[in-house]
């Protein structure tokens, strides 16, 4: 005989519904390089708020694995004879988050507040003569001289992506945070979850439509395959272990290299370096004062670095890094052995000796500033320290935080009034790819970056790099750059190197790219 | 609270440190740095800015994140659950636990159970809590899988849900005030329990317990309110490092994140915050010794 289910059980399962619905939902735990505070990928070259963008923004083109600009949501593009106007249309189905379909106005504001923040947009941007909607789906750039990386430009993959965004959001000012994170990416933020320094919550926009080729790097078909991503950020690294081994996350995009035996133990994670490109440290100088403003003080510490303790310095194993003997990052097409005898012939101190000797240095404090709690920094100025030291500079470590560092840095006074001689960091791989987006070696004076070097020749051999007409004269305009960061020395790279990703083993499907994207992750 | 609003003000104007080259990254340049300070009017005069700060003060308003340009009420208001939960849940344990252990001890001074009070007591002191953290996580969480290594769940989700990602969070931090409030219980009783009151109680006929809990304890207990009352303080200062270690998203943390990044307008607010929790604590301890000790009038 069927009895009806009492009142109180019929009660109860409605309950429990939804929460059966949730736990069949499928939930990537996501543990990030760092925590997520501002939302505009513009305002900041920060990687976290890069990485960010990728989830809930699209873009117009993207590079793939082999360094091919592919359209991504641009359906077709063509450019007139004299290389002066493209003609973009827009995929089928574009819609932002709000449900408002993408249209050109949205690309073309979005477009031009990135420009007026990232080098290589304000590059664009000098030789664009207009952009024009020819209707909601079609838009034209023209061009006042033919600018040969105008699709690179808008395909740029790092800091500062050019990411499309509603009109109404990217009517912004270029220097003012924006607050809206609706995009039309593969994923939508769900801001009422957010707790900054803790936890950033996506869902997966049903309404994406992805391309059809496969994806590689940020090109092709951003298919989603799980329901939710939350990013926890955990800033106590053995706590990030500890949760990975206990399962409760999934992924761990950079892991220090001391955890890596801790982890690898565990037959339920993989660790493995997905980053083909990984980042580059490097030394940098400040040209204003004594005695870096001496090409020969810049040198002579060049023939003392020796990438290879720098590489395990900061990434622990040589397994995870090595040498990169380059101005443009190793296993990308500009990457080059030019003029590169100073950093990987043989480390000889009494030719470092004799150029400081040479460049009249009269034993000026050299001030390195250091952020302890940065290792990547930290490591890299006791190992440089080491090195003046060698060719006896009299050079001191003044450490702080990276907040206190990166404020530091920005000041022109000497170095006795609160200045500075040298700062180290590093950037990622596609940062330093070629010279448009190597900001380092630029030498515009005041408008450089930090350190403010002059110098009007490397300024010359880039825009000659920027004339190239193919990819042989870019080639060996580039070598031509490079043979010039040699002999001025805006910086020192000192090494490439990966932090890797760990990640358990119901998890599949990382793509292999220079940023951390979560389509195509699968979780069994 | 305006001497503290003015001291903090003043002591974050001179810090190094400017928000607006954590905000531009590592790429920008100087001239981006300058344009976004004026945006944010951080190029203004210490007075214009401390009257500006001051005006939304008297408007109830804390102001808004550099960084996440989220109000920093709104971010104060996120944090607190976890704060409290964790605080009051050791302090709870802590009184739970170490009034019991220094009562006993006092009573059975110079047996085996007080010199095992007392070196526990002394290894509860030696104990860095990140290391006692860490210890538990590996034990509880990592060996046994009992309970979780990080995070906080709100009590709406559940109150299982709620205390057990607080049982190991709670345990390391009050470890430290367990051995602080057994050793002052333990002093304090041994101080009471010398008084004729207590011969003449025990001369009555009264019981050991007794005399032990109704007599002494209570004659103890301003001490220990005290000691409990400056421990709630240094709770909330010892929990940034158990919300470090244990990924909680409280005050503590919120705190040291804001001090790196130089947002301060949560800083500002935070210390007041805290400023305000600090007087509130001393009062309810000023005013629980009239009902401890009614010889104490205000």
């Amino acid at each position: 005989m069927n009895r009806p289910l009492p009142k109180l059980v019929v009660a109860a399962l409605i309950a429990a519904a939804p929460a059966f619905a949730g736990a069949q939902q499928k939930v990537l735990k996501f543990i990030p390089q760092a925590d997520l505070r501002i939302l505009d990928p513009i305002a900041t070259t920060a990687y976290i708020t890069r990485n960010h963008g990728y989830m809930v923004y699209d873009t117009l083109f993207a590079i793939d694995e082999k360094f091919q600009v592919k359209p991504q949501m641009v359906d077709k593009w063509e450019m007139s004879k004299d290389g002066l106007t493209y003609t973009f249309t827009l995929r089928d189905g574009l819609k932002f988050h709000d449900g408002a379909p993408v249209k050109s106005a949205d690309c073309i504001a979005s477009i031009d507040r990135w420009a007026k923040r990232d080098a290589l947009g304000q590059k664009l941007a000098e030789a664009t003569a207009s952009w024009s909607a020819v209707n909601d789906k079609t838009f034209t750039l023209k061009l006042k001289k033919p600018f040969a990386l105008t699709l690179d430009a808008l395909a740029k993959p790092s800091s500062n992506v050019p990411f499309i965004m509603p009109e109404r959001i990217a009517k912004t000012d270029a220097f003012k945070n924006i607050e809206d994170p609706t995009g039309s990416g593969p994923f939508k933020m769900v801001k009422a979850e957010w707790v900054p320094g803790n936890k950033v919550v996506y869902v997966k926009n049903t309404d994406y439509v992805p391309r059809k080729e496969a994806p590689s790097w940020a090109s092709g078909g951003k298919v989603v395959k799980v329901d939710r991503v939350e990013w926890i950020y955990i800033p106590d690294s053995a706590t990030a272990a500890a949760a990975m081994n206990a399962g409760e996350a999934d992924i761990w995009e950079q892991m220090p290299p001391d955890l890596i035996p801790v982890l690898s133990k565990n037959k339920d994670i993989t660790v493995k370096n997905i980053d083909p490109l990984g980042s580059m440290g490097m030394v940098r100088f400040n040209f204003l004062y004594p005695p870096f403003n001496n090409e020969k003080m810049r040198q002579a510490l060049m023939w003392v670095v020796n990438q290879q303790d720098y590489v395990i310095g900061i990434a622990g194993d040589p397994k995870n890094g090595h040498p990169c003997y380059s101005y443009f990052t190793c296993g990308t097409p500009l990457a080059s052995e030019t003029a590169n005898a100073p950093l990987k012939g043989k480390r000889d101190v009494e030719k470092a000796k004799q150029l400081v000797k040479e460049s009249g240095y009269k034993g000026e404090k050299v001030v390195i500033i250091d952020a302890t709690d940065q290792p990547i920094v930290h490591s890299q100025s006791l190992l440089t320290l080491e090195n003046l030291k060698k060719i006896g500079v009299n050079a001191e470590i003044q450490a702080g935080d990276w907040g206190t560092l990166i404020t530091r840095r920005a000041v022109k006074e000497p170095p006795e009034k609160g200045g500075w001689n040298i700062f180290h960091t590093w950037l990622v791989g596609p940062d330093m790819v070629n010279p448009a987006v190597n900001f380092p070696i630029r030498g515009t004076g005041e408008k450089a970056w930090f350190g403010w070097p002059t110098d009007a020749k490397m300024e010359q051999l880039r825009e000659a790099w920027f004339e190239a007409k193919d990819a042989a004269s870019a080639k060996k305009a580039a070598d031509a750059v490079q043979q010039r960061a040699f002999e001025f020395v805006p910086i020192i790279p000192t090494g490439q190197f990966i932090l890797p990703t760990a990640y358990r083993s119901n998890i599949s499907g990382l793509i292999i790219a220079p940023i951390n994207l979560l389509w195509n992750v699968e979780k069994k | 609270m305006a001497v503290v609003a003015f001291v903090v003000f003043l002591l974050l104007y001179l810090t190094p440190g400017d928000p607006a080259a954590i905000l531009a990254g590592d790429a920008a340049t100087s001239d981006d740095i300058r344009r976004i300070r004026e945006k944010l009017g951080l190029d203004q005069p210490f007075l214009v800015r401390f009257g500006e700060w001051i005006g939304q003060l008297v408007r109830g308003d804390l102001g808004i994140s550099i960084f996440t340009n989220l109000p920093v009420a709104h971010l104060i208001a996120q944090r607190i659950e976890p704060t409290l939960s964790l605080t009051l849940c050791t302090l709870l344990v802590s009184v739970l636990i170490a009034v019991p252990l220094g009562t006993v001890a006092a009573a059975r001074a110079g047996t085996w159970i007080d010199r095992c009070v007392m070196g526990f007591s002394v290894l509860g002191f030696s104990l860095p809590v990140f290391v006692l953290a860490y210890i538990l996580i590996l034990v509880f969480s990592i060996q046994l899988d009992w309970l979780p290594v990080q995070g906080y769940r709100p009590i709406r989700e559940g109150v299982w849900e709620w205390a057990r990602h607080l049982i190991l969070p709670s345990t390391a931090l009050g470890t430290v005030y367990i051995a602080l409030i057994a050793r002052i219980t333990r002093a304090s009783m041994l101080d009471a329990l010398a008084q004729d009151y207590v011969r003449t109680a025990q001369a009555k006929g009264l019981t050991p317990s007794e005399v032990l809990v109704g007599h002494a304890l209570k004659n103890a207990a301003v001490p220990i309110v005290t000691v409990i009352g400056i421990g709630i303080a240094l709770l909330i200062g010892g929990a940034i490092v158990t919300e470090t270690v244990f990924a909680i998203p409280g005050i503590g943390r919120l705190t040291v994140d804001s001090i790196l990044r130089r947002d301060y307008p949560i800083i500002q607010g935070v210390v007041l915050v805290f400023s305000g929790a600090y007087v509130l604590i001393n009062l309810a301890v000023d005013l629980s010794y009239m009902l401890l000790d009614p010889r104490i009038r205000y």
